[in-house]
C-alpha cells in the first residue's frame, strides 16, 4: 500500500484512462466497494433488530410461525441463479457480445422480479395469518428487515432495465462493460444479503 | 488526470445530451450566483459548507444562550419546561450535525485534493450534491420550529420512550429523525466520495505514507462515517416506523427492548465522537509544525495513532450505557476499552508536545488556537478517563460532570482546533490573512469564555446537578457556579461575534496590505506550493512527490552537518498559477435538484403522501438527468471560462426521456 506506484501519464492533462488510479481500481467500482461495505452495516443493524426481537410479543402469532420453508428456498434459489445470469450478461459484454448482454440483463431483471413476486406473495400470506407491521415487535423486525432487502432488490432491477435501455439505445457497449461490473457487484451484494438472512432468519429454528 | 468522473453509459462525446430533461440548460461559468449553485469545483463547496455550517453555529450558539440564561437564576421562568427541552436538544444537534461536522467537512473539501495534489475530488457532482443535499436536510431540520409543532425535545441521543409520541406528541422528532437521514445521506456520499479522493487521486510519488497528517485523520473519518452512519441511519427510521406506522420497535408494553435505542444509537454515537475530533488533531498536527519550525514528531506514531483511535473508538459505545443496567461483564469490558483508547490519543498530545519542544515556537493566532486545542482536550480527556471506571461513572451519570466533559473535547478539543484551522488557511482561501492582533484578542476571549463556561460546570456535576433539568432550587449550592457559567456564556458568545468582525475587517483591510503570497507561514503541505487564493485549476502542473514534507524540501535542504539551508523563496519555488487550457468538470444543477427533491419526500411522510410523489419524481428524475448528463460538457474548455452560453432557453421544450442510463452514482 505504501508504495503506490504513480500513474506515468499523470503529469500531462489528458489521463483518460480511468484505470490511472493509484489503487489501479477506478473511482466507480472503488466507490461502489465502498458503499457496499457502508451496506453491511446497514443490514447488520436490521438483522440483529430482528434476531433480538424475534420471539418479542404478547402471544401474538410470530413470523417464525408461519415461514413457509420449501416456498421461500424456491424463491431463495430463483434469486441465487440471478447472480449466475448476471456474471453470464458481464461475460458477454466482456466479450462485446451485445445480443447475448442485452438478454443476460433481461434474464436477471426477471429473476429479480420473480423473487419480488415471491415476497409480496409472502407479506399477503403472512397478513392473511394475522401477522400485521404492527402486531408485534418481532413482526415488525422482520417486515422491516424483509422489506429493506425487497427495496434493495427493487432498486437493482431498476438498474439492470435502466442498462437494458442503455444497450438497446446503443450507449452501453463492450466499451464500457465496466458499468455492468459494478451494477452486477451491486446486484450480487443484494443476493448474498439475502442468502445471509435465508440461513439466520429462516432456516435456523427459534430456541 | 483531470477527468475525474468517468461519464457513465455514454460510449463517446458525439452523444451528448445537453439538456437531458429539457428543463435547464447545461451551466457555463460566467460570475454569476448560478456558479455557486451549479458549481463542481471543491474549492466552492468547501468555502459554501463553512458559511453555512458558521451560520448553525451561531444558531446553536443563540439556542446555548438561551440555556444559560434561563439556568443563570434558580427557579427562573425565562423557558418553559417545554421550551428548554426543545432548545437543548436543538442545540445538541444543531452544534454537532450543522456546525462541527460540516465546518471539518469545509476543511477536507478544500484541502483533500490540495495536500494530495489533486485538481478535485474523485466524484465532483457527489461532492456537489452532498453539500445540498447536507443544507436541504439541515433546513428542514429547523423548519419544524415553523411548522413541525417545535424543536425535538428529547435531547440529541433521543432515548426511547422519550422519544414515542406518547411523550413527544409534536413532529419535532419526526423532524429529526428524517432531518437526520438526509444529513447522513450527504455525508455518506461524501466519505465514499473522499475515500476514493485518499486512495486513488494522489499525485505521483505521493504514496500513504506522505501524506500530510491532516488528510490521514480525514480519511480515518470518512472510513468512520462510512461505517457509522448506516447504523444510526436504521435507528431513525426504527424511530420514524414507530411514530409514523405504528410498528413496534421501541414501545416496552408490546414487548419491546428500549435499550435496542440506545445500542444503535452509541455504536454510531461513540465514532461520532472521533468523527468530530479526528478533523481538529489532522489540522493541529499541520499547525504546530509549521509554527515550530520543525517536522511533526513521530509521523508514523501520529497516523498509526490515528488509525488506532478509529478502530477503537468501535469498541466502547456502552460506556454511554453504565447505568442501563448491561450487566457486570459489558460493564468490564467497555471499561477496559474506554481506558486503552486513551493510549492512542495520549500519544498524539505527546507527540505535539515533542514537535514543539526544541522548536522555535512562533505563537501566532493559528499556534494559540493549537495550543488551546491541546491543553483543553486534555482537560477533557482527563475527565473522560474519570468516565471509565465505572462505580464514578454511575455518580457522574446525567449531571453537569458529562456536560463539562464534553464540551471540553467537543468545544475545546474540536472546535478550538476548527479555528486554528481558520486562521492558518484563510489566506490560502481567500487571498488575505486574517488580523493577527484581533485574532489574539479573539482567541483569549474565546479561551476565556470558554474555561468559565464549561469549568464550573465540574463542579456543579459533582455536587449532583441533573443535566436536561430546566431549572434548580435554590440553597444547593448551584447559584454561584451557575452565574459564572452564564457570564462565561456571553463572553464566548461576544468572542464568536468579534471573530466575524476580525473577518469583516480584515477583509476592508486587505487590499492596503502587502499580498500574503503562496506560503505566508512557510509551512510544509502542497497546498503551500500555488498561489493565494487557490487557481481554480488547482496546481499548473501535478507536482511529482520525491518526500514527506515535499514542499518544504523544496525550500530547504538538509546538509550533511545536519544544518538546513534556505535554497529557494516560497515565490521562486511555488507555482504561478498561470496555466491555460487546463481541464475542469462541468458545473450542474442536478446535485441541487435532486436535494430539494429529499426534503419534499420528508415533508410528506410526515403530512400528506402525496408529497412524497412529488419529491420522489423530481428526486429519481435528477438522478437520471444527472447520469444522461456528460460529466464534461463538450461546448466548455478551459477553466469553463466560456462565453458562449446560450441562456436559459425558454422555448426548450420538456424532451422526453428518451435515454435512460444506469444509476450507480445515484446509489453511491
Amino acid at each position: 500500500m505504501a508504495t503506490a506506484t504513480a500513474p506515468a501519464t499523470d503529469t500531462h492533462h489528458d489521463a483518460h484512462d480511468p484505470h490511472a488510479t493509484n489503487t489501479g481500481i477506478s473511482n466507480n467500482k472503488l466507490a461502489m466497494w465502498l458503499f457496499l461495505s457502508t451496506e453491511c452495516l446497514l443490514f447488520g443493524a436490521l438483522i440483529s433488530t430482528y434476531l433480538i426481537y424475534k420471539t418479542r410479543g404478547n402471544g401474538e402469532v410470530l413470523p417464525t410461525d408461519l415461514f413457509d420453508i420449501p416456498f421461500t428456498s424456491v424463491s431463495s434459489f430463483v434469486l441465487l441463479m440471478s447472480s449466475l445470469t448476471m456474471v453470464l450478461a458481464l461475460s458477454a459484454f466482456g466479450r462485446n457480445d451485445l445480443d447475448r448482454g442485452k438478454a443476460w440483463l433481461l434474464v436477471t431483471a426477471m429473476l429479480g422480479a420473480v423473487f419480488m413476486g415471491g415476497q409480496a406473495y409472502e407479506f399477503t400470506a403472512f397478513y392473511e395469518e394475522g401477522l400485521g407491521y404492527t402486531t408485534n415487535p418481532a413482526a415488525s423486525a422482520f417486515y422491516t428487515l424483509t422489506g429493506f432487502h425487497g427495496a434493495h432488490v427493487s432498486i437493482g432491477i431498476i438498474m439492470l432495465m435502466s442498462l437494458w435501455v442503455a444497450a438497446n439505445q446503443g450507449k452501453l457497449t463492450g466499451k464500457n462493460s465496466e458499468t455492468v461490473e459494478i451494477v452486477g457487484l451491486y446486484w450480487h451484494f443484494v443476493d448474498l444479503v439475502w442468502i445471509f438472512i435465508f440461513t439466520v432468519i429462516y432456516l435456523i429454528p427459534p430456541e | 488526470m483531470a477527468i475525474i468522473e468517468e461519464p457513465l453509459a455514454l460510449t463517446s462525446g458525439e452523444q451528448h445530451a445537453e439538456r437531458p430533461l429539457g428543463v435547464l440548460t447545461r451551466p457555463q461559468a460566467n460570475g454569476s450566483w448560478k456558479d455557486w449553485v451549479s458549481t463542481v469545483d471543491h474549492k466552492k463547496i468547501g468555502i459554501m459548507y463553512g458559511v453555512a455550517a458558521m451560520f448553525f453555529f451561531l444558531l446553536g450558539g443563540l439556542e446555548a444562550l438561551l440555556i444559560r440564561t434561563q439556568l443563570a437564576f434558580p427557579e427562573s421562568g425565562f423557558l418553559s419546561a417545554d421550551v428548554y427541552n426543545q432548545i437543548f436538544t436543538m442545540h445538541g444537534v444543531t452544534m454537532i450535525f450543522l456546525f462541527v461536522m460540516p465546518f471539518a467537512a469545509a476543511f477536507a473539501n478544500y484541502l483533500i485534493p490540495l495536500q494530495i495534489g489533486a485538481r478535485d475530488v474523485a466524484f465532483p457532482r457527489l461532492n456537489a450534491l452532498s453539500f445540498w443535499v447536507w443544507l436541504s436536510g439541515a433546513i428542514f431540520l429547523n423548519t419544524s420550529w415553523i411548522v413541525g409543532g417545535g424543536g425535538a425535545d428529547c435531547g440529541w441521543f433521543c432515548y426511547s420512550p422519550n422519544s414515542g409520541i406518547t411523550f413527544s406528541p409534536t413532529n419535532g422528532v419526526d423532524f429529526y429523525a428524517i432531518g437526520l437521514l438526509i444529513t447522513g445521506i450527504a455525508s455518506l456520499v461524501s466519505a465514499v466520495n473522499l475515500a476514493v479522493t485518499c486512495l486513488n487521486m494522489r499525485a505521483p510519488g505521493m504514496s500513504l505514507f506522505r501524506m500530510p497528517v491532516l488528510t490521514w485523520m480525514l480519511l480515518v473519518t470518512q472510513f468512520l462515517l462510512a461505517f457509522a452512519l448506516p447504523v444510526i441511519t436504521v435507528a431513525l427510521l426504527l424511530l420514524l416506523f414507530d411514530r409514523q406506522f405504528d410498528s413496534q420497535f421501541f414501545d416496552p408494553e408490546a414487548g419491546a427492548d428500549p435499550l435496542l435505542w440506545q445500542h444503535l444509537f452509541w455504536i454510531f454515537g461513540h465514532p461520532e465522537v472521533y468523527i468530530i475530533i479526528l478533523p481538529s488533531f489532522g489540522i493541529i498536527s499541520e499547525v504546530i509544525p509549521a509554527f515550530s519550525r520543525k517536522p511533526i514528531f513521530g509521523y508514523s506514531f501520529m497516523v498509526f495513532s490515528g488509525i488506532a483511535i478509529g478502530f477503537m473508538g468501535w469498541g466502547v459505545w456502552a460506556h454511554h450505557m453504565f447505568v442501563s443496567g448491561i450487566g457486570p461483564i459489558s460493564v468490564f469490558a467497555f471499561s477496559m476499552a474506554t481506558m486503552f483508547i486513551a493510549v492512542p490519543t495520549g500519544v498524539k498530545i505527546l507527540n505535539w508536545l515533542a514537535t514543539m519542544w526544541g522548536g522555535k515556537l512562533h505563537f501566532s493566532t493559528a499556534m494559540l488556537f493549537a495550543v488551546g486545542t491541546v491543553t483543553m482536550f486534555t482537560i477533557g480527556g482527563l475527565s473522560g478517563v474519570t468516565h471509565s471506571l465505572a462505580p464514578a461513572d454511575t455518580q457522574q451519570t446525567d449531571t453537569y460532570y458529562i456536560v463539562a466533559h464534553f464540551h471540553y473535547v467537543i468545544f475545546g478539543g474540536g472546535v478550538l482546533g476548527l479555528f486554528a484551522g481558520v486562521y492558518f488557511w484563510w489566506p490560502k482561501v481567500f487571498g488575505h490573512l486574517l488580523n493577527e492582533r484581533r485574532g489574539k484578542i479573539h482567541f483569549w476571549t474565546m479561551l476565556i469564555g470558554f474555561n468559565l463556561t464549561f469549568g464550573p460546570m465540574h463542579v456543579l456535576g459533582l455536587q449532583g446537578m441533573s443535566r436536561r433539568i430546566n431549572t434548580y432550587s435554590s440553597g444547593f449550592g448551584f447559584e454561584f457556579w451557575n452565574l459564572v457559567a452564564t457570564i462565561g456564556s456571553y463572553i464566548l458568545g461576544a468572542s464568536v461575534l468579534y471573530f466575524l468582525w476580525n473577518v469583516y475587517k480584515s477583509k476592508k483591510e486587505a487590499p492596503n496590505l502587502p499580498a500574503p503570497g503562496p506560503d505566508p507561514w512557510d509551512a510544509r503541505s502542497l497546498e503551500w506550493s500555488i498561489p493565494s487564493p487557490t487557481p481554480e485549476h488547482n496546481f499548473d502542473e501535478i507536482p511529482v512527490v520525491e518526500s514527506q514534507d515535499d514542499w518544504w524540501f523544496r525550500k530547504y535542504n538538509i546538509e550533511d552537518d545536519g544544518s538546513v539551508v534556505r535554497i529557494s523563496s516560497a515565490e521562486d519555488a511555488a507555482q504561478k498559477g498561470d496555466a491555460v487550457g487546463v481541464h475542469l468538470p462541468s458545473p450542474s444543477f442536478w446535485p441541487l435538484v435532486l436535494a430539494i427533491g429529499l426534503p419534499l419526500i420528508g415533508y410528506g411522510v410526515i403530512f400528506n403522501l402525496w408529497l412524497c410523489v412529488v419529491g420522489g419524481l423530481l428526486t429519481g428524475g435528477a438522478i437520471y438527468a444527472w447520469v444522461l448528463e456528460p460529466v464534461d460538457d463538450p461546448d466548455a474548455d478551459g477553466h469553463g471560462h466560456d462565453d458562449h452560453h446560450d441562456g436559459d432557453d425558454p422555448d426548450g421544450e420538456l424532451a422526453t426521456v428518451g435515454a435512460a442510463g444506469d444509476d450507480t452514482e445515484g446509489e453511491g
